[in-house]
């Protein structure tokens, strides 16, 4: 009897503190997409109505169906596009090279490869304040400001670095018994790289390739310092841009904080497990 | 010998794309700062490409501003380091529990993670907002507050409110760490501590505490490094202000590179960040390798 009052005592806390985590996580979430949805009038009223009478999705459609190029909705649905581009492009290129050179840290033999390994690891914690200004040199230089091949190299330079740290990991607890089949079977290194390490590094190459799409999606410093146009403009730029210094649009940063959200939430959601193995296996940048 | 260099090739053709992108764009800019800071290179001076030799970095380090923006930095990292790692304690024994709706409470505590930087800010300016903000709305009905009050516009509120936007969405990634070790504890340990009448808080002090010290150093090892460096939530939300009072050592360093143009000093600041964050690696690089050492 004292065991199951207990019980329910237990459970009680439990379900307290869960409803404290649930208010905690959404109240603000739950507060951007009602601020997408209400009238202008209602955002600016005072005393502010926390649930009003009426609400629009006029915005949503505004973004997907604006054609005048100074328009906020069209800037963003154009932003989105550049991002998708980026990010997309990004993901693809960095975990080709850097699962390619994971794999060559971990399984070979070289000279000097405790120091290329520090050196790559070491750019990863540089500020990118200190990098910035060059770059900016250089590249204003070559006539190479606001494209989105300049965002995806920079973003390569950062974002490989984090996928051969976590990735040589894996390649490394791959037992060396299976090189050695392969080899003896009178496969090539590149067929030994490609049918054996390959899928056995599938799971990490998953998750680093997630966080690599996620850290792209996410990146605002060089795409602010690259980007002036539509021509590079991604969604993070686009979003700041709202807020501008003399008008603050709060209902179209709300819609386009939902939307921009929309990708990365999915995501974490469905390939949640793959995202928890990638983290603590590497640590990660936000 | 010709197998030894044949692997020796091989590998260097696996790492070479990887170490060209990140030389070129990484490794010559790092160096280009360097010298940077080091000559006059701002384009409006009349000693333009004057070597300065460390003309730049006593006067920074002389300047009171360079300590108030080490100040400003440092509150915000601790702070929001501080709350992410015990709330992130806290929510992860939750997690850790078995009871219904657990697998849900698992998979939504990832969303404010998800959510972009920059949307993260915005969102919370909006909340925070003087005269339209929910939150003073909800204060005020709630008769907590007694009129409106302008938390983005007061220098300490404003820090403040950057934490909270930050800890926020950066919690869920000191959960994730905490939840991945707490699965990993034996529970017989704990079993024969309850039957021993060990109470809940004693048996967190005893037993799950220090269990949790290796990662718990591991979160507050990343977390500072990456809040040191942090800008786009300064950007969205205060951009340094009001009165200067959320400017950050990397939101100065920007200000002088695109705002005031001073490319020297900006230089001078990035590298004073970047040598501050490899003192903290370094450290905490050593502080990990003990606890490992102990641990084993």
């Amino acid at each position: 009897m004292k065991l199951s009052s207990n019980k329910i005592r237990i459970q009680t806390v439990q379900y307290f503190f869960s409803v404290l985590v649930i208010i905690e996580i959404f109240i603000p979430v739950i507060w951007m997409i009602m601020t997408s949805i209400m009238y202008p009038k209602d955002l600016i009223a005072l005393p502010l109505r926390l649930i009003p009478e009426r609400f629009t999705f006029s915005r949503y459609i505004e973004i997907f169906t604006d054609t005048k190029i100074d328009d906020a909705a069209y800037i963003f649905r154009i932003a989105l596009f550049n991002s998708l581009i980026v990010a997309v492009v990004v993901t693809a290129g960095s975990l080709t090279i850097g699962s390619l050179a994971a794999y060559g840290f971990a399984r070979l033999k070289f000279r000097m490869k405790k120091t290329l390994m520090m050196l790559t690891l070491f750019t990863y914690m540089l500020p990118c304040v200190a990098l910035v200004l060059p770059m900016y040199f250089i590249f204003s230089r070559l006539n190479l400001l606001d494209k989105k091949g300049t965002l995806i190299i920079i973003y390569l330079s950062f974002i490989i670095p984090f996928i051969i740290w976590v990735m040589q990991s894996f390649f490394g607890s791959i037992s060396k018994s299976f090189e050695e089949a392969a080899s003896i079977d009178g496969a090539s290194r590149f067929q030994t790289l490609l049918y054996i390490f390959v899928p056995i590094a599938r799971p990490g190459a998953i998750a680093t390739g997630i966080l690599a799409f996620l850290m792209s999606w996410d990146e605002f410093f060089y795409s602010l310092v690259f980007t002036s146009s539509l021509n590079g403009k991604t969604v993070p730029v686009a979003i700041s841009e709202f807020n501008g210094k003399f008008t603050i649009d709060y209902g179209m940063i709300s819609v386009g904080g939902v939307l921009a959200s929309l990708i990365p939430v999915l995501i974490t959601l469905v390939f949640q497990k793959y995202i928890v193995m990638g983290m603590t296996s590497g640590g990660v940048k936000e | 010998m010709n197998r030894k260099k044949s692997e020796e090739l091989y590998a260097y053709a696996t790492i070479s794309p990887a170490l060209i992108i990140v030389l070129f764009v990484v490794l010559v800019p790092i160096v280009v700062t360097m010298v940077y800071s080091f000559i006059n290179i701002d384009a409006v001076s009349s000693h333009y490409g004057k070597f300065m030799g460390l003309h730049y970095y006593i006067s920074i380090l002389l300047s009171g501003t360079f300590w108030h923006d080490l100040g400003r930095t440092l509150y915000y990292t601790l702070l929001s380091t501080a709350i992410e790692t015990i709330s992130g304690i806290l929510v992860a024994l939750l997690l850790n529990q078995k009871f219904r709706g657990v697998k849900f409470l698992r998979a939504v505590v990832l969303i404010p993670w998800a959510i972009p930087t920059v949307v993260n800010g915005s969102l919370w300016k909006l909340i925070f907002n003087g005269q339209y903000g929910v939150l003073n709305a909800v204060l005020l009905r709630m008769h907590l507050i007694p009129a409106y009050y302008s938390w983005l516009g007061n220098p300490v509120s404003a820090m403040n409110a950057l934490v909270i936007a930050d800890s926020w969405k950066m919690m869920p990634m000191s959960v994730i760490f905490f939840l991945a070790a707490l699965q990993g504890v034996n529970t017989a340990t704990y079993e024969a501590a309850m039957v021993d009448g060990a109470g809940a808080v004693k048996r967190f002090f005893v037993l799950t505490l220090p269990y949790l010290k290796p990662s718990i150093l591991v979160v507050i090892v990343m977390r500072t490094v990456e809040k040191f460096k942090a800008f786009d939530i300064f950007y969205i939300m205060t951009r340094g202000g009001p009165a200067d009072g959320t400017k950050t050592l990397m939101y100065d360093a920007y200000l002088k590179a695109f705002d005031e143009l001073n490319y020297s000093q900006a230089a001078t600041y990035a590298y004073l960040i970047t040598i501050i964050v490899m003192l903290l690696t370094v450290m905490y690089g050593k502080i990990l390798r003990r606890n490992n050492d102990e641990a084993e």
